[in-house]
């Protein structure tokens, strides 16, 4: 059974002034438990907005989302999620962001404490716990955004192109430390991308969109063997499944051009 | 001087703090001397331009008879009263105006009508209601800069991330800890720099109400000594004002650097 089962979802919206704009139409799909599923797509194909339906900080036009057989109605700590744009509270030190969510939900003092410290291990930023958000760089932000996601615990992971703000060596700095993560937990997650390599070295499996209305256009399986380093990106496999993306991708913008 | 020149006219460089304090100084000394070699050279009539040494021995004597410090104490409640009573409400309904649509629609119109009536204009009103005591001076200041202060702080609460709220949420969030939790912390840098920019303006109605109709205050003081042509004492009020006026200024920016050292400079 499927962990998030999304069932033909459309998104409609009204712009001030405009006409009715379908920004995604009757998306389906599923992410099976322990599953890494990317979403690849032209820029405007609403892959966004499909993540945040997800999140329910949105809802759908018609459709239904669920996780666990849950249907979603609202915003939830079983689904987090890392943003493009820093979200850090820039008021709070590192330690107090990770921290956050589980003050939140009523945690003690040194459980707290203990979590949070795991997690800010495991992205790599032991010795700056009392640092504020504007002491760090783009990258150790998105580690500690990450971080902060991961301490609560949830059940999906949703992330929204969170290196894309990045240079590129922090960006594939950051796939290698998530790709590390990811290998210690099997959480499962939902990554939006619109960097083809990017969605072929993550994910299990790679669900391309097509440009607006945003609908389903294919899903490739990434049969690249784990554990994966950043070097795959030369193989020959790997090549071949860029291609194959490639090709679905080109046609769409394209046609969105057009 | 073209090497003095290449160093320090690139547009947005740092130059060392030495020449900086320097240059300030400076222009300090060089408008103090001017004035000295204006009034002690007799170039201004005395009865214009007094000479430094009769302000101080004006305020050594304003000081003695007790007048300047009663005015100074008088102004000093009249701006704190009314700045504080003002700020109390435009905070908390300034960042609600800037974060719930609903109250922006209740609040927005009648704020931006008042805002754009100068408070001058509602003195003579305020003296026939309130009168010309300690109440009207403090409706002038309330009036004066509540409205600002609520526009200014709507835009401060209109500016906190989407998305910083929307991860909230994902954390775990409901809709009251966001906002108590995100929103308020997230406005505090800017409004502790609206109550200083506020703050500055506050003074200028206070001063202006002072003039028009009262018998205490920095502006009755200097009104007062201009109808027995007191320049000395003119200048007095006057740089008292600019003081104090630069010593809030300062603490305000103390209090922003000790309570909030996590936040980016205004």
């Amino acid at each position: 059974m499927a962990k998030l089962r999304i069932e033909d979802v459309t998104l409609r919206f009204l712009p001030k002034g405009g006409k009715p704009v379908t920004a995604l139409d009757r998306i389906s799909l599923d992410v099976a438990e322990e599953e890494f599923s990317v979403i690849v797509g032209p820029s405007g194909c609403g892959k966004s907005s499909l993540l945040r339906l997800v999140a329910g900080l949105i809802e759908p036009s018609a459709g239904m989302i669920s996780l666990d057989g849950k249907v979603v109605t609202r915003p939830g700590r079983d689904r987090g999620m890392v943003f493009q744009s820093y979200t850090l509270f820039p008021w709070l030190t590192v330690q107090d962001n990770v921290e956050f969510g589980l003050k939140l939900g009523g945690m003690a003092l040194a459980e707290r404490k203990r979590i949070a410290k795991r997690y800010i291990e495991q992205v790599g930023l032991d010795g700056f716990e009392k640092s504020y958000p504007k002491q760090l760089s783009g990258g150790m932000m998105q580690r500690v955004a990450l971080a902060r996601a991961l301490a609560n615990d949830p059940e999906i992971l949703l992330m929204d192109e969170p290196f894309g703000a990045l240079d590129s060596q922090t960006r594939s700095l950051m796939q290698e430390l998530l790709l590390n993560i990811w290998e210690q937990s099997h959480k499962t997650v939902l990554f939006i991308t619109h960097d083809i390599d990017e969605a072929i070295l993550l994910g299990d499996r790679v669900h391309v969109m097509t440009a607006r209305p945003g609908r389903i256009k294919e899903v490739v399986e990434i049969d690249i063997a784990r554990p994966r380093k950043v070097d795959v990106l030369t193989s020959t496999e790997f090549i071949a499944i860029k291609r194959r993306i490639m090709a679905l991708i080109h046609d769409e913008a394209v046609r969105a051009m057009g | 001087m073209r090497p003095f020149l290449e160093a320090y006219t690139a547009p947005k460089k740092e130059i060392p703090r030495r020449v900086y304090l320097t240059v300030s100084a400076l222009v300090g000394i060089s408008i103090f001397a001017f004035w000295s070699v204006l009034s002690y050279g007799e170039l201004v009539r005395p009865d214009f331009l007094p000479k430094p040494i009769e302000v101080v021995q004006a305020a050594i004597s304003g000081y003695e008879d007790g007048s300047l410090i009663v005015n100074t104490g008088v102004s000093l409640t009249e701006i704190m009263a009314g700045f504080v009573l003002a700020s109390i409400f435009a905070v908390p309904l300034g960042i609600l105006m800037g974060s719930f649509k609903i109250v922006e629609a209740a609040v927005e119109p009648v704020a931006n009508f008042m805002r754009y009536i100068p408070v001058s204009a509602l003195i003579p009103l305020l003296i026939l209601w309130v009168g010309i005591d300690i109440e009207e001076k403090i409706a002038v200041i309330f009036l004066g800069t509540f409205f600002q202060q609520l526009i200014l702080i709507a835009d401060v609460s209109r500016a906190v991330s989407h998305d910083l709220l929307d991860v909230s949420y994902t954390l775990g969030a409901d809709r009251r800890t966001v906002v108590t939790r995100v929103l308020i912390p997230a406005t505090m840098p800017g409004v502790v720099d609206t109550l200083r920019v506020t703050l500055g303006w506050a003074w200028t109605y206070l001063v202006v109400a002072e003039l028009v109709a009262a018998n205490q205050g920095l502006g009755y003081f200097i009104l007062n000594s201009m109808r027995g042509l007191f320049t000395d004492q003119i200048f007095l009020g006057i740089m008292v004002i600019g003081l104090l006026g630069l010593i809030t200024d300062q603490l305000f920016k103390l209090l922003r650097d000790r309570l909030m050292p996590w936040a980016s400079e205004s």
